[in-house]
């Protein structure tokens, strides 16, 4: 047996465990993933949503979901910011929607109720989610439950870097 | 003590399973629906994720097989079907990931292993019997 041969197993177990170990420390969701339409034109529904040049925040809500309500303040202030927040209020009561945004302050630009149509188009899997669409139309990013403002103040800078 | 388990056995063949896909999902149509079961039964749930969208109670599993269900009304091929959903929700959707850089190590995996396993004993017996 040649010497280095005895520690090919060690090599080998320590190479499956920086494999494993990699994901875990860098924090890394396998239940989170992507969405399939990052690159590509947003859907057709909701109408009435205008990218023209300016990018623009499309957010699926609902006034039967905490997460929701806890995001509103940091949508409030991109709103206040001047960034066009459009919201999807996702199997809920017009009333129901009218109370929450009474009590949470309403950032939304324009706003569309959906009975789970529109949801399906966009790929979401569960409120709250929201998507940035840029000048163009386009899908770039988005975030699966309670989006924070710095995170779609850091996308839009992102987006600024990448068309001047 | 005999005749009570016997009394559960029988209960037990009185139960039938719990299905989620609700009645009103059923198409009328028997081989349409046949076609909507084998695709709702080969894609995730999007929220609960060891889980088919076929077996699933999630309130958007519903969504989906009545999306499939849709489709097919509307004269889609299973695999148009398929990529109706996949455009929108990405391979996750899928049980099956299709092959490709990103999955190659998912497929291959188990060969290789194996193909490791039978390379090393097959080096253990020989010297093994070389020794002997």
């Amino acid at each position: 047996m040649k010497p280095d041969a005895r520690f090919l197993p060690l090599i080998l177990f320590a190479l499956l465990a920086a494999l494993c170990a990699a994901p875990l420390i860098k924090g890394v969701d396998p239940a989170r993933h992507d969405s399939a339409l990052i690159g590509k034109p947003k859907p057709a529904q909701p109408t009435g949503i205008d990218t023209k040049g300016a990018p623009v925040l499309v957010n699926f809500f609902a006034s039967w979901c905490v997460p929701c309500a806890a995001e509103q303040e940091d949508l409030l202030a991109l709103s206040r910011a001047g960034l066009a927040v459009y919201g999807v209020a996702y199997k809920d009561d017009p009333k129901a929607v009218r109370d929450f945004l009474r009590r949470h302050g309403d950032p939304y630009r324009g706003r569309t109720q959906d009975g789970g149509a529109v949801a399906l188009d966009w790929g979401v899997t569960g409120v709250p989610e929201s998507f940035l669409v840029d000048g163009q139309g386009i899908v770039r990013a988005r975030w699966q439950g309670a989006v924070r403002r710095d995170e779609v103040e850091k996308a839009l800078a992102a987006l600024k870097e990448k068309t001047p | 003590m005999k005749k009570i388990s016997a009394a559960l056995g029988l209960l037990l063949l009185l139960s039938s399973p719990a299905f989620a896909v609700t009645p009103d999902e059923i198409l009328a149509d028997p081989a349409l629906e046949a076609r909507a079961r084998a695709i709702t039964k080969e894609l995730r749930c999007v929220v609960c994720q060891g889980q088919s969208v076929d077996d699933s109670d999630a309130g958007v599993a519903g969504d989906l097989r009545r999306a499939v269900r849709a489709q097919l009304q509307k004269g889609a091929t299973d695999d148009e079907a398929r990529a109706f959903l996949r455009a929108r929700y990405g391979d996750v959707i899928l049980m099956r990931p299709p092959m490709g850089g990103r999955t190659a190590l998912l497929w291959m995996g188990p060969g290789l292993i194996l193909g490791i396993g039978l390379f090393a004993v097959w080096r253990l017996t020989r010297r093994a019997g070389g020794a002997s």
